[in-house]
């Protein structure tokens, strides 16, 4: 492996004129920073309105055109093992016993609500190979079948476990979630199924930002009701699906995440590492230099097999 | 070097090959019932582990332990090392059918084989997997190029198609001869790219899961990952060289190349050194310790990668007595390999717990069948080419 001296300095030149042809550019190393939607939508859930009717699963599932829910009129024994939303189900309603006693001594329980939060910045939409998810200016995080390869590494990197995937399709699977009703709610007056359906108020469809008022405002009147925390409001980032509770968070399935966005960190490596491809650019001009010297000190060495032209070239280079 | 490259002159079907012929159809049925079932009617994954077996064994293991091929390159040819040449073209072999067995596995992966080349057209720069799957398709071909020389060290002036294909046998020997001509003068640089390229993908397959910090053990979980899988992939390369170049002679009966592979693992004490280093750091910073004893199987397999996998093998090289010993020094690449390989499978599989969802995950029968297929397929190829093409060295008493 010889490196003829001419076609060296060739590459090696393309190479510098570009590095810094690069260099030239403004430089977004920089900080990290949130691609999220000015002012998107988002839904208030108020996890003590809700009785856990199971209409918005009702619903979602003829809006999206699924199949309905499962045993959609039963209000009792469906609870009795914790479901998540999948393939066939965008959004699912569990009961949670956490210690609540009512008037009585019995067992008070919650129901919670559970779909894709839609993330301010979203863990799938920086996984995804294609760029085949997408946050929406409406706030909803979007999923485009034509660009899909189905790696399923958004399903990886949801911090939620949203992203549910077509797994008895042998050909054309597709990935599945909540889609926020994008059809509707891109549209004015537009309104995602479920929140159009409940009949406690327990989902308020708005914009994020007066959402967040509403829930603030309900944890100030109502002191000692709720827990002091809008959820979805800093996790991950800030979501569009914004939760409050009376009880623990962590006791309806919903987690403890950092406030810091899911993919900061992995895009503030990618990026400062492979901003214009600045560190193969130095890797490949060192390791040219490296072998354009080892080549030069020993000629002789190199098993002399084929190539006595490059050894001629190299000798001569060296002279 | 004495004694240079050449085909292997040996009987091709033995026990062993039928063997692997058996396991090549079982997997090609696994396979078949993929593409007729679905991936959910032979595999185990489900919405809260969409990545098992083949993404944790035939991807992320087969990439590090193919780096054998850029890690020796580096050496006998960016270097200039050339004392280390007898093991390059065996190693660019093992890259070369190790990144072609990587794809397959990903086509069996993933739910739309027929869109894998999706990626090249629409780009998502934000995504670690975008860059890792660049590398990689670049990288194969690079691999590809580098292999060019050595088909034409066998067949040109020799080029025989058989039947009425043999009217462009002139043809075909002159593109070989010119593609073998043009190489000659610009091999170097698909030599470096094959570096870069590999330093740039093993290291960014270690980023894949720094996104999901919820869900991956903290003994694993560490920003360094990308570093840990880099550092890692450049301690196993000369290992895995020892490995099946141990294996390769002896099951051919020929020259055990140990003056080649004992000063080659003096410079694995070195590299495995720096990994080791780094490991142990990184947990004592960030006090991870506190989980080791917890006797979780997670943790338990923590333990048994760094000890068997790292710890007792790199002690085990400090001695002189091990590396000229050729049992001994294939017991602790053997450690080396399989360590790395666990460190991959615990980081994709065994570390992988989302806290939402309920139930484990162990690799269903189909799935093991398909990884077990797909690996006795390229041991088969390897076999095949190394029997009609100059890639392992010539037994000393033939050439000298």
């Amino acid at each position: 492996m010889k490196i003829n001296r001419r076609n060296f300095f060739k590459v090696m030149g393309a190479t510098a004129v570009s590095g810094s042809s690069l260099a030239a550019l403004p430089s977004d190393l920089t900080a990290w920073e949130s691609k999220a939607p000015p002012d998107p939508y988002g839904c208030l859930v108020d996890l003590t309105r809700c009785v856990g009717c199971r209409k918005c699963e009702e619903a979602c599932s003829q809006v999206n055109g699924l199949p309905a829910p499962e045993r959609a009129n039963c209000q009792c024994t469906i609870f009795e093992k914790k479901r998540r939303p999948d393939d066939k189900a965008f959004t699912v309603v569990n009961r949670y016993f956490t210690g609540k006693l009512d008037n009585f001594d019995k067992p008070l329980p919650t129901y919670a609500k559970v779909q894709c939060m839609h993330c301010q910045d979203p863990a799938c939409v920086s996984a995804c190979i294609v760029g085949a998810l997408t946050k929406d200016e409406t706030g909803s995080v979007r999923y485009d079948v034509s660009k899909c390869i189905g790696c399923r590494y958004c399903m990886v990197a949801c911090p939620f476990e949203i992203p549910a995937y077509e797994y008895h399709d042998p050909i054309t699977p597709r990935v599945m979630k909540c889609t926020f009703c994008y059809d509707r709610i891109s549209k004015d007056g537009g309104v995602p199924g479920c929140a159009t359906i409940c009949p406690t108020e327990a989902i308020t469809f708005g914009k994020r930002a007066d959402l967040l008022r509403v829930a603030h405002k309900r944890l100030d009147e109502n002191p000692g009701k709720y827990i002091n925390h809008v959820y979805g409001e800093k996790e991950a980032g800030g979501t569009s699906w914004l939760y409050i509770s009376s009880v623990p968070f962590e006791d309806v399935n919903l987690p403890a995440l950092p406030d810091n966005p899911s993919p900061k960190l992995s895009e503030t490596i990618q990026h400062s590492l492979f901003s214009y491809l600045w560190s193969p650019i130095v890797l490949f001009s060192t390791l040219g230099a490296l072998m354009y010297k080892s080549n030069k000190s020993n000629p002789e060495n190199s098993n002399g097999k084929r190539g006595t032209l490059e050894e001629k070239n190299i000798t001569k280079g060296g002279a | 070097m004495s004694h240079k490259a050449a085909p292997l002159n040996k009987k091709f079907w033995t026990p062993g090959v039928l063997v692997m012929v058996a396991f090549m159809i079982a997997g090609g049925i696994a396979i078949l019932a993929r593409f007729t079932g679905g991936i959910g009617y032979v595999a185990n994954l489900s919405n809260a582990r969409p990545w098992g077996l083949w993404v944790g064994v035939d991807v992320a293991t087969g990439v590090a332990l193919a780096a054998g091929g850029f890690t020796t390159a580096a050496l006998a040819h960016i270097l200039g090392k050339h004392f280390y040449e007898p093991v390059t073209r065996p190693a660019l072999l093992t890259a070369l059918l190790g990144y072609t067995f990587v794809v397959l596995g990903l086509l069996v992966d993933i739910g739309r084989s027929w869109a894998i080349w999706k990626p090249m057209f629409n780009w998502n720069t934000n995504s670690v997997l975008f860059e890792v799957a660049m590398c990689v398709m670049v990288y194969l071909h690079v691999l590809y190029i580098e292999f060019i020389p050595i088909v034409a060290e066998q067949f040109k002036d020799r080029v025989n198609l058989p039947g009425p294909l043999s009217i462009f046998n002139a043809l075909v020997n002159l593109l070989l001869k010119m593609a073998d001509a043009i190489l000659d003068k610009i091999m170097w640089i698909f030599v470096i790219l094959g570096v870069v390229l590999s330093c740039m993908h093993q290291s960014s397959l270690g980023s894949l899961m720094l996104i999901a910090p919820t869900k991956i053990h903290p003994l694993w979980y560490t920003p360094i990952l990308p570093l840990l899988f880099l550092t890692s992939a450049f301690a196993v390369g000369y290992p895995m060289v020892v490995f099946e170049t141990t294996i390769v002679t002896s099951s051919f009966n020929i020259d055990s190349e140990m003056e080649v592979l004992s000063p080659l693992t003096k410079i694995t004490t070195f590299l495995l050194g720096i990994y080791m280093f780094l490991k142990i750091g990184d947990m004592l910073i960030r006090g991870t310790y506190v989980y080791l004893f917890d006797g979780t199987y997670q943790t338990n397999s923590f333990i048994v990668e760094m000890l068997i996998g790292v710890i007792i093998p790199w002690g085990m090289l400090l001695f002189e007595k091990v590396r000229r010993s050729r049992k001994a020094l294939f017991t602790a690449a053997t450690m080396i390999v399989g360590g790395v390989a666990l460190n991959r499978i615990n980081v994709f599989i065994v570390a992988y717990k989302p806290p939402l969802s309920e139930g484990g995950y162990f690799p269903a029968p189909g799935e093991i069948l398909v990884t077990l297929g797909l690996i006795a397929t390229l041991m088969f190829i390897y076999r095949v080419i190394v029997t009609y093409l100059p890639v392992l060295q010539a037994p000393k008493e033939v050439s000298s």
